[in-house]
């Protein structure tokens, strides 16, 4: 049966890109973020990301093989990611019962609902994530230290992220030059010292898994410059205008996992711009959004809320947002 | 920065496998089987019939309309039949099969080799023969080429361009053409030029081929307004719009002509062909084609004879080869799939490619993940992904107003798409449906 | 105490103002509909198919009232009985239509009709026909892929995955005509039913000459004619090496199916045929063909039997 030529319409070759490949290459970028997180936090990381991964997979497989009544196709490599990000966006001592709650929020209602991998209009992880962070406030907002590698897991000492203490402090009627000193300098935000969910502390590790992205092409440059370009413009301008009152750019972007959101949460191909240009409007939209809830909200942190909002905008921005034609008329 | 087009593109695996192989002669076979539709437009009328004696270069087929193309006899002999066969296009379609007796050629057909640089005809003369010796794009797409040299009122020529771009992974005729045929080649632009009355034209070259580009750039010294233009490699750099785009950076409006910017291009075989119709009296019955593939024996380019069967090509280069999955007539990118090595090959034929079966075989298609890739690759800015679903959805009127008959088929979506899906395949049915309800407006 | 008294009569004026003018909106805005519309919607099956060409039942519903004489429209759901109802509203007489079933015109299964290649592409009956001639070397035949299958919308249609072929399951064919045009090969045709389901057909839409089209599958008509002579009711034409058998014109007589050299005419629901043994082999020595394939046929020809047997167990 085998001796019969084939016969398709062109093209007959192909690149050989596959979802695997650009997912795996995702987590591989995640990698330098996770060693980090494991260094700073410990067991209670490596519990948390394990419990995250392997329930994300979990989830998926029972929803898709018992509800929807499908092949699974957990091989993909989407429900690693979801599980790694879940896990970088909780603070690294979150009892398990919560991450498993997180997960199948995650995978259940961020995911599965919507038809599995490429239908979901909002990004699984952060929909988990968000959803924990509404519903466990308190266990979702005391952050572990990070003490260098430690075995315990419950026990770990906890402090507020830097954008909380401002914020606090703020309220309180503290100038910000006063409460500049309690945080941690630049070079410590960018290397990871300082308080926050597993993920989002180390800077450079982000940075790093960047670069690789854009070097294997898996992402291209247009979101995570438009998010963190408008944070800094956009934060800048409000520094500029009342120092006392508002932070400077470079801390908005190195805090509050602002470059774990801008590298790898807003770029998830599902539930961003098809387009360019779309692409670069989604990013300034998450950028504005972010610095709008950190500054004038009530919540330190707004990265995720920026994210989940401007994904709610994805379907439009595509329909209007076309790439230019070829041959279109210029302007 | 080498030049290319504005918008997309790709680069596949090159794997030009025949590129240092010289161009061969392919044996006469026993019977060819000519189509009468090797072209775009109305099918040829055949002029012969059943038992006729027939020569080199007669007259088999003539032209029945102004878009549509005469076809000769490549061989001396007598016809058989005419017949419907199964020919390269997937259907069966009426051929005249003729069986070869010795090889006498007409004798208004000049035989010699010398090349002959002076142009005697006048502008009239050399469109009305290129005409009668039935020369059509030979890069594929097979368009006849007197249709393209006669401007429509209105409209100026500006420039000829040559497509010497061969961007098709694996294919190397116009390359060794190039290399072989560099004078005639370029005399064959001169004639082109004279037929357009313009007097500036650019050969677009890819620079995987830098001995092509050095060697016709060392000719184009001796010819006036010949520019050698080297190009980026990027696929489909042979698109006609793309290599407007690439060379002199203007930009068809959708749905017009090249000459809408002033641009004829024509392919640089076509030019050869050219040449040899208005120099030499030849008509077009043989041209150039390499057959390749990873698994073949002896991947080579070969002059031969049209209508000769493609298993005769496959047999001068060692065989089919065990693992064969699919045998593709052209490139990879663009060419079509064979159904039997029997089909006859024909004025399109630029080559022959045999895919082994582990590489032919498609993956399984996923969902689509929306990573934007095919919008990114494509180089007529638009989107596949959409297009595929909306021919799917039979929303004709969306696929419309979406541009989808801006598409060329060029398949770098279908390439690129890592959840394998047949984007072009769904474009291409939407693309015939939407041009069926814009003809039946008219 | 006079706050909860004020807050009532507030409500209640604003109640009552709001009703007057919504009243009165509603008068000035109202659009008048036929509701005859309504009643003839109420009749129609509501499976909102489009068989009837109008979009949806609503749709067919206003062409209906708005139409003099209905006698043009049927609703391929309910058929008769329905349309004699819409005609009982509407105060037309209704002539009863015969009713109609999607027949499959191909029998190129995978043993009948070889693969000579393999469809690699898009899983699309309308891009591989666009694309080339099919995997087999028929070029008019069933290409496989199931596009009508898609296309139906009332259960009434699988793919056969022994023969390649898609089945008509005829108690739930509605006679539509979905799959009719679906098909790119136009393969199905809506033909009369017949009296108790019965119905002979030419299971064969090959135009090719006759060499070439046996060559290409052992049960297509290679239009020799035989059946055109043999039909006492001329209810067969030959054309482009294809014979027709015109369903209005046909009276059973299941003549033509005798003397079919490649069995290509199909007989459905009949009952088994008595004298069948002693007659298929005469048949057959009248044939130009080789003595031995026509043995072949003979033998075969029972197999074909059983399939239509199949069909009427199915729908029972």
């Amino acid at each position: 049966m085998n001796t019969k030529v084939l016969v398709a319409p062109s093209p007959h070759v192909h690149s050989g890109d596959s979802i695997q490949k650009n997912m795996y290459g995702v987590v591989f970028a995640m990698l330098p973020a996770l060693v980090f997180s494991f260094v700073y936090f410990g067991m209670g990381a490596i519990i948390v990301t394990l419990t995250a991964v392997a329930s994300c997979y979990l989830f998926e497989f029972l929803i898709s093989k018992y509800l929807l009544k499908k092949v699974p196709t957990i091989t993909d490599g989407s429900a690693l990611i979801t599980g790694i990000l879940l896990a970088f966006n909780v603070p690294a001592n979150l009892p398990i019962w919560i991450i498993l709650i997180g997960a199948l929020v995650a995978i259940g209602i961020g995911k599965m609902t919507f038809g599995g991998l490429g239908n979901n209009v909002f990004n699984p992880a952060l929909v988990g994530r968000v959803f924990l962070l509404i519903s466990f406030p308190v266990q979702m907002t005391s952050w572990p230290k990070p003490l260098g590698f430690d075995t315990a897991y419950f026990d770990a000492q906890t402090g507020a992220t830097p954008l909380a203490l401002i914020k606090e402090g703020l309220k309180k009627g503290e100038p910000l030059s006063q409460l500049m000193h309690d945080v941690p300098g630049n070079m410590d935000l960018l290397m990871g010292n300082m308080g926050g969910s597993m993920g989002e502390v180390a800077g450079i590790a982000l940075l790093l898994g960047l670069a690789y992205m854009l070097f294997k092409k898996i992402i291209t440059w247009h979101i995570p410059v438009a998010v963190l370009g408008t944070v800094a413009v956009f934060s800048g301008i409000l520094h500029m205008s009342n120092p006392e009152a508002y932070a400077g750019p470079l801390f908005h972007i190195l805090t509050g996992g602002l470059l774990l959101g801008a590298i790898f949460m807003a770029t998830d191909y599902v539930t961003s711009p098809m387009s360019n240009k779309g692409m670069i409007i989604y990013g300034i939209g998450i950028g504005l959004l972010t610095v709008i809830i950190r500054v004038f909200g009530a919540y330190p942190e707004g990265v995720s809320f920026a994210i989940l909002i401007m994904n709610a905008f994805v379907p439009l921005i595509n329909v209007y947002v076309k790439p230019k034609r070829f041959g279109e008329k210029r302007k | 920065m080498l030049k290319t087009f504005s918008l997309g593109g790709i680069h596949p695996a090159e794997n030009k496998l025949s590129a240092s192989s010289a161009i061969q002669v392919l044996p006469i076979p026993e019977t060819v089987s000519i189509p009468i539709s090797q072209h775009i437009g109305a099918p040829a009328t055949p002029v012969v019939k059943k038992n006729d004696e027939v020569k080199v270069g007669q007259l088999i087929a003539k032209s029945s309309g102004f878009v549509s193309a005469n076809i000769h006899s490549s061989v001396s002999g007598t016809v058989f039949k005419v017949d419907d066969i199964m020919d390269a296009s997937g259907f069966r379609r009426t051929s005249i099969i003729i069986k070869v007796d010795g090889d006498e050629w007409m004798e208004t057909i000049d035989r010699s080799e010398d090349l002959v640089k002076e142009i005697s005809a006048g502008k009239e003369e050399i469109i009305k023969k290129i005409a009668e010796a039935g020369i059509v794009g030979l890069g594929g797409a097979t368009f006849p080429a007197h249709v393209k040299l006669s401007v429509p009122p209105g409209k100026t020529a500006e420039v000829l361009i040559i497509n010497a771009v061969e961007c098709e992974p694996y294919l190397t005729s116009d390359h060794r053409v190039m290399l072989e045929k560099g004078d005639e080649v370029l005399v064959g632009t001169q004639i082109l030029m004279k037929a357009l009355g313009v007097d500036r034209a650019i050969v677009g070259i890819e620079n995987n081929k830098p001995d092509a580009i050095a060697h016709l750039t060392k000719l184009a010294g001796n010819y006036k307004g010949i520019e050698i233009c080297p190009l980026k490699t990027q696929y489909p750099q042979g698109g006609e719009k793309q290599l407007i785009s690439a060379t002199i950076k203007r930009e068809i409006p959708s749905g017009a002509l090249p000459i809408e910017v002033g641009a004829v291009v024509q392919n640089v075989g076509t030019a050869l062909a050219v040449y040899e119709a208005v120099q030499k009296n030849k008509p077009l019955f043989e041209r150039v084609a390499t057959i390749t593939g990873k698994s073949l024996k002896n991947p080579s380019n070969w002059k031969f004879r049209i209508g000769t069967p493609v298993k005769d090509l496959i047999d001068a280069a060692g065989g089919l080869p065990e693992d064969t999955g699919k045998i593709v007539g052209g490139g990879p990118m663009m060419g079509k799939a064979l159904t039997t090595v029997d089909v006859p090959l024909t004025k399109g034929s630029s080559g022959l490619l045999l895919l082994p079966r582990e590489e032919a075989v498609r993956k399984e298609s996923k969902p689509c993940i929306r990573c934007g890739k095919c919008v990114s690759v494509c180089p007529m800015g638009l989107e596949p992904f959409l297009l595929m679903v909306l021919a799917d959805k039979k929303a004709y009127e969306r696929l419309e107003s979406d541009a989808v008959m801006d598409c060329i088929e060029c398949g770098s979506c279908s390439f690129t798409c890592p959840a394998n899906r047949p984007l072009l395949d769904y474009i291409r049915l939407g693309k015939g449906k939407v041009g069926q309800i814009m003809r039946s407006r008219k | 105490m006079s706050i909860i008294v004020i807050t009532i009569l507030a409500l209640c004026a604003i109640g009552v103002t709001a009703a007057i003018i919504l009243f009165f909106v509603a008068q000035k805005f109202k659009v008048y509909e036929d509701p005859r519309i309504d009643e003839v919607e109420e009749a129609l099956p509501a499976a909102n198919c489009g068989g009837c060409g109008y979009p949806g039942c609503r749709g067919f519903a206003e062409a209906l009232v708005k139409a003099d004489n209905i006698d043009n429209f049927l609703c391929p759901v309910g058929g008769a009985p329905v349309m004699s109802h819409v005609g009982a509203i509407l105060g037309h007489e209704v002539k009863a239509a015969e009713p109609t079933v999607a027949v499959l015109r191909c029998n190129g299964t995978c043993e009948n009709r070889p693969k000579t290649n393999q469809y690699d592409g898009a899983p699309s009956c309308t891009i591989a026909a666009s694309l080339y001639s099919g995997e087999t070397g028929c070029q008019f035949g069933c290409l496989g892929l199931g596009e009508c299958v898609d296309a139906c919308n009332f259960d009434a249609m699988y793919m056969d995955k022994e023969t390649g072929l898609p089945v008509i399951i005829e108690d739930k064919c509605v006679s539509c005509g979905a799959c009719v045009k679906a098909c790119p090969n136009h393969i199905i045709e809506l033909r009369k039913k017949g009296p108790k389901s019965r119905r002979v057909f030419v299971s064969c839409v090959n135009k090719d000459k006759g060499a070439i089209a046996k060559k290409a599958c052992d049960v297509a008509c290679i239009g020799c004619g035989k059946c055109v002579k043999e039909c006492p009711f001329d209810a067969i034409t030959l054309e482009n090496n294809l014979a027709y058998i015109d369903y209005n014109k046909c009276k059973l007589c299941r003549k033509c199916v005798i003397v079919c050299p490649t069995n290509a005419i199909h007989e459905l629901n009949f009952p088994p045929r008595k004298e069948k043994p002693t007659e298929k082999p005469t048949a057959a020595s009248v044939k130009p063909v080789a003595a031995p394939k026509a043995e072949v046929k003979a033998e075969e020809a029972p197999k074909i039997e059983p399939t239509a047997n199949d069909d009427t167990t199915e729908n029972k």
